[in-house]
């Protein structure tokens, strides 16, 4: 009886000390302006001081061919080759990145928590979001399309009316379809994976995101020619790479280095390597953009 | 409370949490009629039947909630066109009711065959020797007492179902952890006050359902 009381005086102890570390993380996550780094025994601050000491935790998607997809436990695509840019620029080898799967909803959570150190996820700079986060970039111009079955119909979104659309819970293509087109029905999984299988099964009529991903999906082997991308594009979505909000100096330095991989070519090669293989040409990565660091 | 002072926000709080309590409230309707089934199936003298209502518990109750819903949508609906309201959000629910319902099922079915233990024998015996038919036996003399013993086994069953139903979410139903996840995105710098207002609501809810079996329990227990 005396062994029960004590075994379950220390296991309230140890309840309570795990909730007050919870708390304590909830403190500096939140970012009160003291300053970056306060990670235990690293002196350098932000994402150029973690860098300098050889490792990068960086987020990313890993469902979106041509981006970011996963493929056993290696990362690649277009997001992915940024990500070894930057990793580069900041004097760091590539092996010291490790790559976080994130999904649309967990991209701020991830970086005010410091889960990740930079997100490199088809994400998209607005300015609800720059209240929370830091954006470098644009690092590309993407616009939402839709993704529709070869045989559609639907040539724009103005014909979504009573149809059926699919998106990702919390992101900024289902969030405007929800205010703009509020006779579509949307349907809302937690990843554009999922939204392609309904797709492909006529279980929804279209698939809403950024025309650059669904472009991706469209030339998966296994669905080619089955679906065809709208090309009508009703949003402009800079891609940017979010950071810390107090991580002003980082920010800077990540612009500074894809201002240099616009002229160096490291850039259009990366394009080559990864969104290439759909035909379309290297965009120009447009220097004069580069100005959301706050 | 900054997020949900927003009136937007604590309209979307309210309305995941009406799509949890009409999914208990259906789920745990069909899952007591179909226990029930099952229940005397297992115990019936058809050895058919027992080997289904068998078949139907090893089944459900092994397998992973999140795959049951997940088959709903994409066995059901998707394959089978199984189709059960041209509204995206009712038919979602409507699959999501399903899947709840086919699993909750099995473990109400083992809440009431373990009540039927609990009745004397001879009950059944003394039923049949006045000529009572199995069914009989079973409706009018065993399941009473059967589900007065098991009340509050059952109210652990009702409150599991109700947090279950937070799994319909990942087919795209806007219920209570979907709304969450979409609050804690837009305000992450509140995570933890956001998860806590909705781990709040639920016990909020169920404590006390909690403690209203416990008294039903008390109450209607066939005093022996």
């Amino acid at each position: 009886m005396r062994m029960t009381r004590v075994a379950a005086t220390a296991a309230a102890a140890v309840l309570a000390l795990t909730m007050a570390a919870c708390g304590s993380d909830d403190g500096s996550g939140t970012g009160t302006g003291t300053g970056s780094g306060t990670g235990s025994g690293n002196t350098a601050t932000g994402v150029v001081g973690k860098a300098a000491s050889g490792s990068l935790k960086i987020g990313v998607k890993a469902d979106q061919p041509g981006l970011g997809l996963q493929t056993g436990t290696a990362y690649e695509g277009f997001d992915i080759e940024m990500a070894k840019i930057i990793a580069k620029g900041l004097g760091m080898q590539e092996s010291g990145i490790q790559y976080v799967t994130t999904v649309s909803a967990n991209r701020e959570p991830y970086i005010q928590q410091g889960t990740v150190d930079l997100v490199i996820a088809t994400y998209t700079i607005n300015d609800e979001r720059k209240t929370k986060v830091n954006f470098a970039g644009p690092y590309f111009m993407a616009g939402q399309d839709l993704l529709v079955p070869a045989a559609s119909t639907i040539t724009a979104p103005e014909q979504l009316a009573g149809k059926k659309v699919c998106s990702v819970t919390g992101s900024t293509p289902a969030k405007r379809i929800q205010e703009n087109y509020k006779d579509a029905q949307l349907q809302l999984f937690d990843s554009y994976s999922k939204c392609i299988t309904a797709l492909a099964g006529n279980q929804v009529d279209a698939v809403t995101t950024d025309d650059i991903i669904l472009a991706g999906y469209a030339s998966q082997s296994q669905y080619a020619g089955k679906f065809k991308v709208v090309g009508k594009p009703f949003s402009e979505e800079p891609y940017g790479i979010g950071l810390k909000k107090d991580d002003k100096a980082s920010c800077d330095k990540i612009n500074e280095i894809l201002k240099a991989a616009a002229t160096d070519g490291s850039y259009k090669a990366a394009w080559d390597k990864t969104l290439g293989a759909s035909g379309k040409a290297a965009p120009e990565l447009d220097v004069s953009k580069l100005t959301n660091c706050a | 409370m900054p997020v949900f002072s927003d009136p937007a926000n604590f309209d979307m709080y309210v309305s995941g949490f009406m799509w949890i309590l009409k999914m208990t409230g259906v789920s745990a309707v069909l899952a007591l009629v179909l226990g029930v089934l099952l229940a005397a199936m297992r115990v019936s003298p058809v050895p058919v039947l027992r080997w289904f209502g068998a078949a139907w518990v090893n089944i459900f109750r092994n397998t992973p909630l999140t795959l049951i819903v997940f088959f709903c949508y994409f066995g059901l609906y998707a394959t089978l066109s199984v189709s059960l309201s041209d509204d995206i959000d009712l038919n979602n629910f409507w699959l999501g009711v399903v899947g709840l319902s086919v699993y909750t099922a099995a473990f109400v079915c083992e809440a009431l065959r373990s009540g039927i233990n609990t009745v004397p024998a001879g009950q059944a015996e003394a039923a049949r020797a006045i000529g009572l038919t199995f069914a009989q036996t079973l409706r009018i003399v065993v399941l009473p007492q059967a589900g007065r013993a098991v009340i509050a086994p059952l109210g652990s069953v009702l409150i599991a179902l109700c947090k279950n139903t937070t799994i319909v979410g990942t087919i795209g139903l806007l219920e209570a952890s979907n709304i969450m996840k979409q609050l804690i995105n837009d305000n992450g710098d509140q995570v933890i006050l956001i998860f806590l207002v909705f781990a709040g609501t639920f016990a909020a809810v169920l404590i006390p359902v909690g403690y209203l079996f416990g008294w039903l329990a008390n109450r209607l227990a066939v005093k022996r």
